[in-house]
């Protein structure tokens, strides 16, 4: 539905704008030449997800996901106290946390939705460690973003992932800002 | 050198497969073939928003919609080329990457507007997306504070993006 409205606001918008700047030929033009640029992205970006996307799952299959858990938990144990005595809970928030950082988007949201199940039990509003947990999943922390890599390669960048530590950079900042507001919001956001 | 971690990656975990006794090159084909099955499944996505991108722009409306969020913008030190993407990118994860990616192609990838994009794409996530999957399916009703921690993650990683690929490149 957010959707439907996202797409009639900007043919709106755009028919409204064109009208006023005398540039409805151009608008017209530009519809054909944009849903071809639509396949065109997907195209170039197909061998990068099909190569990574393969090397996901091997990282799966490996166990490189529960290795990386494992060194996660003393981590883990202090955003989430909660995890400390519960093994099921700690399993499923660190493969979340784990997943999402080997860029396996896939494999994470299951992980991510039971994790948050286990802590709601049968309440229905939301705890700190739940925000905490948003806030980490949508801080976004990645080692590899493959397909803003692939999108680069594919204009003909010479080096697609140089801007490996500037992600890097960005995601701990947000991450850690975002976790630290929370913890600040937790204290003065009472239930309810 | 960063880059070095993607072989390094490959490398890892080929080898770790293959300690486990996997089938390295099986798993990698039928991974391949899920990611693209994946891609045609968001396919008819990026083809519909990348028009409505391409849209906005002829129009004229991206412009008009920079230079009023400008002042805004340069206060954070975030290029204000990139304010469609920064709103649109909590809201749907597909319309991100096509407005990202016409801004590196129009900019080109190497350049201040384009790298920032990158980043940015790079570094956040649909972050109404997950707020609505994850509480919905555990049926959590009052989300408290979630949602302006997670906006504020937000705007710490689109300020950050354009200061670090400033100060960086």
């Amino acid at each position: 539905m957010v959707m439907s409205l996202i797409w009639i606001g900007i043919v709106m918008i755009s028919l409204f704008c064109a009208i006023l700047t005398g540039r409805v030929g151009d608008l017209a033009a530009a519809v054909p030449q944009g849903a071809q640029a639509g396949i065109t992205l997907a195209v170039s970006m197909a061998g990068s997800i099909c190569l990574w996307t393969g090397i996901g799952r091997l990282m799966e299959h490996s166990g490189m996901t529960a290795v990386l858990s494992g060194l996660l938990s003393p981590l883990l144990h202090r955003v989430f106290p909660g995890t400390r005595e519960d093994p099921v809970l700690s399993r499923e928030l660190s493969g979340n946390i784990c997943a999402n950082f080997l860029g396996l988007g896939n494999a994470a949201t299951p992980m991510g939705i039971r994790a948050v199940r286990q802590m709601a039990g049968n309440g229905s509003i939301a705890t700190d460690e739940m925000c905490r947990l948003i806030v980490l999943n949508t801080a976004s922390i990645q080692l590899i973003p493959a397909n803003v890599a692939a999108v680069r390669a594919s204009l003909g960048c010479a080096s697609p992932f140089d801007i490996l530590p500037a992600v890097w950079i960005t995601s701990i900042c947000s991450a850690g800002l975002g976790v630290t507001a929370a913890w600040l919001l937790g204290k003065v956001w009472h239930h309810g | 050198m960063a880059e070095s971690i993607v072989p390094l990656i490959i490398l890892t975990a080929s080898l770790a497969a293959l300690h486990k006794k996997e089938n390295t090159y099986d798993i990698l084909l039928q991974g391949g073939a899920e990611g693209l099955k994946l891609l045609g499944s968001i396919l008819p996505a990026l083809v519909v928003l990348l028009c409505a991108v391409h849209m906005l722009r002829a129009s004229g409306a991206v412009e008009l919609l920079s230079a009023l969020l400008a002042p805004v913008f340069r206060f954070f030190g975030i290029p204000p080329e990139t304010s469609m993407l920064v709103l649109i990118r909590p809201i749907s994860g597909s319309a991100a990457l096509a407005v990202g990616a016409d801004l590196m192609r129009e900019y080109g990838p190497d350049s201040l507007v384009g790298r920032t994009a990158a980043v940015m794409l790079g570094s956040t996530e649909t972050t109404f997306y997950t707020i609505s999957v994850y509480f919905g399916a555990a049926g959590i009703k009052k989300t408290r504070y979630a949602i302006p921690a997670a906006l504020f993650a937000d705007l710490v990683g689109f300020t950050v993006a354009s200061w670090t690929v400033k100060w960086l490149f």
